[in-house]
């Protein structure tokens, strides 16, 4: 059996018990980050260099959403044959901004209508010979998920 | 404020293509294409911006000298620009501070590009805090990605159709069929639009914009030498540089999230409504003065969004201004009447020089099977990935 770790440890814990992605937030304007922030806060009537790592919400709306239909250059890993996916881009109530990621794969794009309930899952990337990479995706709120 | 005028004595262009060569021989013949436009010889040029090329080595990153290594060093004073599909206003508008500061009476813009096959790749390597880079890895997010995204927001939000969608291709493939330097020169109907292979949902492969070779340049000049040396030269009086304001509430490419406004409320002005806002506000004028304009087609429904990023209508209102024949040529205010990226590709750098060369051809009356009747003020947008936007205000 392979291991399962991160894509990219520092914004995804692979292992959790539920999938949360890691952003920041600013000790002193609370503004919160995704991608976390390493040095200092952005808003630019703070700037304050504190900042706190913080899981963001793990549901959320769908903003809008695509799919791919042809294999995207390196350093994407793609299977062989390339299999297509969709993408969303999902709002988190709390934190007020839009996430992407792409849409887990057993979800079709005829499944997805902007505005509807969106859940983080996790599901494996890519994979070599002793590794699962594993990314967030989203999911319809409703749907069992993958956690592959 | 009162407005601040260069002059825009010449302009040329090399055609669009896929031709293979050295960007440095387009830049070359746009260039020379462009001093002769304005009759005056290399060496009269004191200073040159050349927009950068990043897929062209070295040579491409400093782009202005290698142009003006090319043309035979003259002593001129040279720097080169980059911002992405910015990159061509980052220099037209340090041609023109140079200009204004009175540093110099005369400048050469220039940008060129030779492109790869397929869609546009990041920096190679393990680049693994470059987002550029990881939206590739973690995401497979395209740019076709990101402009469906908007696409299919603006089908949620406002009602829009594939069929709007495919109309401003043909549109554009109207528009562009003859100018002698767009790379597509075809008609197409609807129904080959709908036709054609779906790349990222609702964007079919006619409505996205192709990766072109090609060189644009201009020369600029202060308003006495211009004087001088024209009659009623078309002047450029007003460019818009401007970045997003914090927090930016729309996804860019090639971020993964957007600003949070949970502790800062978002502008009342987003981003892509700013970037004209600034230009307009240095030229004197508004959106209702405008004539013609020259937007950044990525993808056929991205056209519909400056509609209303540039004050062309109110949100919401684009198909409506689409499907009245407002923006195509014989309506109230012609948009890409070139052919826009729809008949073009990109070519970075080259592009927001190219739109300048466009707008100056329809304020002279010499935009040949493609007139814009009576224009008098033109309007460029565009805007370049990382927070790069990019407007000009033309008049004559």
């Amino acid at each position: 059996m392979k291991t399962r770790v991160s894509a990219l440890e520092s914004w995804f814990d692979a292992n959790a018990e539920r999938p949360r992605l890691i952003g920041s937030r600013c000790r002193s304007c609370r503004s919160y980050f995704f991608p976390k922030e390493a040095f200092a806060c952005r808003n630019p009537a703070c700037g304050a260099a504190e900042l706190e790592d913080v899981p963001l919400s793990a549901t959320g709306t769908l903003w809008s959403f695509t799919d791919n239909h042809y294999r995207p250059p390196a350093p994407y890993m793609s299977p062989e044959p390339f299999v297509p996916y969709a993408i969303a881009a999902v709002e988190l109530a709390d934190e007020k901004m839009v996430v992407l990621g792409q849409v887990a794969q057993d979800v079709a794009i005829g499944d997805l209508a902007v505005g509807m309930r969106m859940k983080l899952v996790a599901e494996t990337l890519y994979s070599d010979d002793a590794k699962d990479y594993v990314v967030w995706k989203w999911a319809p709120a409703g749907s069992q998920g993958s956690r592959a | 404020m009162s407005a601040k005028h260069v002059a825009v004595l010449g302009v040329g262009m090399h055609p669009w293509g896929k031709w293979g060569k050295n960007f440095v021989e387009y830049g070359v013949a746009a260039a020379r294409a462009a001093l002769k436009d304005a009759g005056i010889s290399w060496t009269d040029v004191q200073f040159v911006a050349g927009g950068e090329t990043i897929r062209n080595g070295y040579p491409g990153f400093i782009a202005g000298a290698s142009v003006a290594q090319a043309l035979g060093w003259s002593g001129a004073q040279v720097t080169s620009c980059y911002g992405a599909c910015a990159a061509g206003s980052q220099a037209i508008s340090v041609a023109r501070a140079h200009i204004l500061a009175g540093n110099c009476d005369v400048a050469l813009v220039v940008g060129a590009d030779t492109t790869p096959k397929g869609f546009f790749a990041p920096q190679a390597g393990e680049r693994g805090t470059d987002p550029d880079w990881l939206r590739f890895r973690l995401l497979g997010a395209t740019n076709p990605v990101y402009f469906a995204l908007y696409a299919r927001r603006r089908m949620a939000l406002y009602g829009a159709t594939d069929r709007d969608f495919a109309k401003i291709k043909v549109k554009n493939a109207r528009h562009g069929i003859e100018n002698p330097n767009a790379r597509y020169r075809k008609l197409v109907t609807e129904e080959e639009v709908l036709a054609s292979p779906m790349v990222s949902d609702p964007l079919r492969l006619l409505e996205i914009c192709a990766t072109s070779d090609g060189g644009a340049a201009l020369v600029l000049t202060s308003m006495d030498f211009a004087r001088k040396h024209a009659t009623n030269p078309v002047t450029i009086s007003g460019i818009s540089t401007v970045t997003p304001r914090y927090p930016s509430t729309v996804i860019e490419m090639p971020n993964f999230a957007t600003d949070s406004a949970a502790s800062v409320p978002a502008p009342p002005v987003a981003f892509r409504d700013s970037i004209t806002v600034a230009a307009y506000e240095q030229a004197g004028i508004g959106p209702e003065d405008v004539n013609v304009a020259e937007v950044y087609d990525l993808s056929s429904a991205l056209e519909l969004d400056w509609y209303e990023n540039i004050g062309l209508c109110p949100p919401g209102e684009a198909e409506k201004l689409l499907n009245d024949g407002v923006t195509t040529i014989g309506g109230r205010v012609p948009v890409n009447p070139s052919g826009g990226l729809s008949c073009f590709g990109e070519a970075i750098p080259a592009q927001a020089i190219a739109q300048v060369c466009e707008l100056t051809w329809q304020l002279r009356g010499q935009a040949e099977g493609r007139q814009v009747a009576n224009a008098k003020v033109g309007v460029t947008v565009n805007q370049g990935l990382f927070g790069h936007g990019s407007s000009v205000v033309v008049q004559r």
